[in-house]
């Protein structure tokens, strides 16, 4: 194992001390595992509180900020963090006008954002949450864990974010944060699998010359396994998956997602197929976003998500944003 | 009859099982899950050791609320709620008796279990902690050791089934031929009830 880090037990709070270090207009509790905007709180504004397993920079942290989250709670890896967390957070960000909990749909961060709510309304905080389930790869039924929260989450973190820095009310930010997940849908495939500080090995074994299709971001192997294809192969896969369930009338947002160890030179590559496969669809792209924003540490691989967007979710994505992750028109 | 001392020793040995057994836990977790169920617990039963010691709950109830709570505060993913859940329903359904027999336990447990089921939506045969701990419940009226053998082989059944909750289940068919993790562990949380009674 080659990793920069001192010990597996520190690696979390080693990573926000230095976070603290690097944005002086966050304020960062590194003992209690709290990222919350300096600023906070802002009266009269809804507050967004997310949180989930490290692992995933920059989300969750890397989006605290005006015009996104108000706070974030990092877990320690690939696990969600503890309900004390929420509620640190929520009190510490709640100006009287309410929180929303952005919750990714994996069974541990239900149960703890679930037992959070409880927790918080007991002091007082008026809580609504939105569950972000947008993993094509997961086929949903009464009889599975439903599909996984992924790259959509970012897309409900900015523009509800956008909504509560409006001053909008907490029915309506609640309500557009579920319009959003509602309208997003995500596949994603890897080149290699991740290693976790706790484990010091790859947490499944890729031969080379093969990939995993439909992966979440902890990690776990994909629904099925095939020889490597082109980045133009990839993206008829993935585009295909969200389409599939997606029949966008509208223009999407569309996010070419890393994984954490694929360069920008190859997801630029992989973007311009995903627009190639889109454009042949005859779907209409607003904005475009590539990088490495929900990450699973070094797994190597993309992800593609698409929502299908109205005037306002436009106007709310366009809407200025400063976080250490996600930043523009500020 | 179970004092506060058993339920303490209870805990102290599940902890040192979990503690062992860590590297086990997370390798089983490997294939199916996130490879780290091993040191989630491990932090968990170690909290778990240090409060109920320090605090010295004077009651059977207290010491599994307590410990419920302090899992749910320290060991986050699913295993945090649903083990914090289970220790914490058990103990309330013991209320507040200095000694309890071991029907009441069984008793106790089983409102444990059925709340970890209503919290998590999984039932036997999902291939999660239930297919280990439903049979050890039923086993419990023949005595500690009956149910440690039925945890045990609860947890080994899990390994041609396919998930259904949690994050083994999104790997849907590829699940199947992997002994579930949270089934294991829940096996060395009723082996250390055995232990605590000696057999």
């Amino acid at each position: 194992m080659r990793m920069l880090i001192n010990v597996p037990e520190t690696v979390v709070a080693d990573a926000l001390r230095g976070m603290a270090a690097a944005h002086p207009e966050l304020t960062v509790d590194v003992e209690n595992r709290v990222i919350v905007r300096r600023d906070a709180p802002v009266a009269g504004k809804v507050a967004l509180v997310s949180g989930g397993g490290s692992g995933h920079e920059p989300l969750h942290g890397g989006f605290v900020g005006p015009g996104m989250l108000a706070a974030a709670c990092p877990g320690e890896v690939f696990t969600s963090p503890v309900p004390d967390q929420m509620v640190r957070a929520a009190a510490a960000v709640d100006s009287g006008a309410g929180v929303l909990f952005v919750v990714k749909n994996y069974t541990g961060d239900v149960l703890n954002f679930d037992m959070a709510a409880e927790l918080a309304e007991d002091e007082g905080i008026r809580i609504a949450k939105v569950l972000v389930d947008d993993d094509v790869a997961v086929t949903d039924s009464l009889y599975t864990a439903g599909r996984r929260g992924t790259g959509a989450t970012l897309f409900v973190e900015k523009i509800a974010g956008a909504a509560a820095e409006e001053g909008q009310p907490l029915e309506r930010v609640e309500a557009i944060a579920r319009q959003v997940n509602e309208s997003s849908r995500s596949f994603g495939v890897a080149l290699s699998a991740c290693t976790t500080p706790a484990k010091g090995s790859p947490t499944f074994d890729l031969p080379p010359g093969e990939l995993e299709l439909g992966i979440g971001i902890h990690g776990e192997p994909g629904r099925e396994r095939r020889p490597m294809m082109t980045s133009g192969e990839i993206a008829d896969v993935a585009v295909h998956a969200v389409l599939e369930d997606l029949e966008p009338r509208n223009p999407v947002l569309v996010l070419v997602n890393g994984m954490g160890a694929t360069p920008l030179l190859e997801l630029y590559g992989f973007n311009a197929e995903v627009q190639r496969v889109l454009a042949a669809r005859g779907v209409a792209v607003a904005r475009t976003l590539v990088g490495n924003y929900v990450t699973s540490l070094d797994m190597a691989g993309a992800s593609v998500t698409l929502c299908q967007i109205d005037e306002e979710l436009l106007r709310l994505w366009d809407a200025p944003v400063r976080t250490p992750g996600l930043r523009w028109g500020m | 009859m179970l004092d506060a001392d058993f339920f303490r020793r209870w805990m102290t040995a599940t902890a040192a099982s979990v503690d062992r057994e860590a590297e086990r836990l997370t390798a089983l977790d490997s294939p199916i899950g996130d490879a780290d169920h091993g040191s989630n617990l491990q932090r968990g039963f170690a909290a778990v050791t240090a409060t109920v010691e320090k605090e010295a709950p004077g009651t059977p109830g207290g010491v599994l609320t307590l410990a419920g709570r302090q899992l749910i505060s320290t060991v986050g993913g699913a295993s945090g709620p649903l083990y914090g859940t289970l220790l914490r329903r058990t103990g309330k359904a013991l209320g507040d008796d200095a000694e309890v027999s071991e029907e009441q336990l069984a008793q106790a447990l089983r409102a444990g279990v059925e709340a970890v089921m209503a919290l998590g939506g999984a039932a036997p045969g999902d291939k999660t902690m239930i297919d280990a701990l439903v049979p050890a419940v039923d086993a419990l009226s023949d005595g500690f050791g009956p149910a440690r053998a039925a945890a045990e082989q609860g947890a080994r059944a899990t390994t041609p089934l396919q998930a259904r909750k949690g994050r083994a289940s999104y790997l849907g068919e590829r699940s199947i031929g992997h002994q579930d993790p949270g089934a294991t562990s829940a096996a060395l949380l009723v082996a250390g009830l055995a232990e605590a009674a000696g057999e």
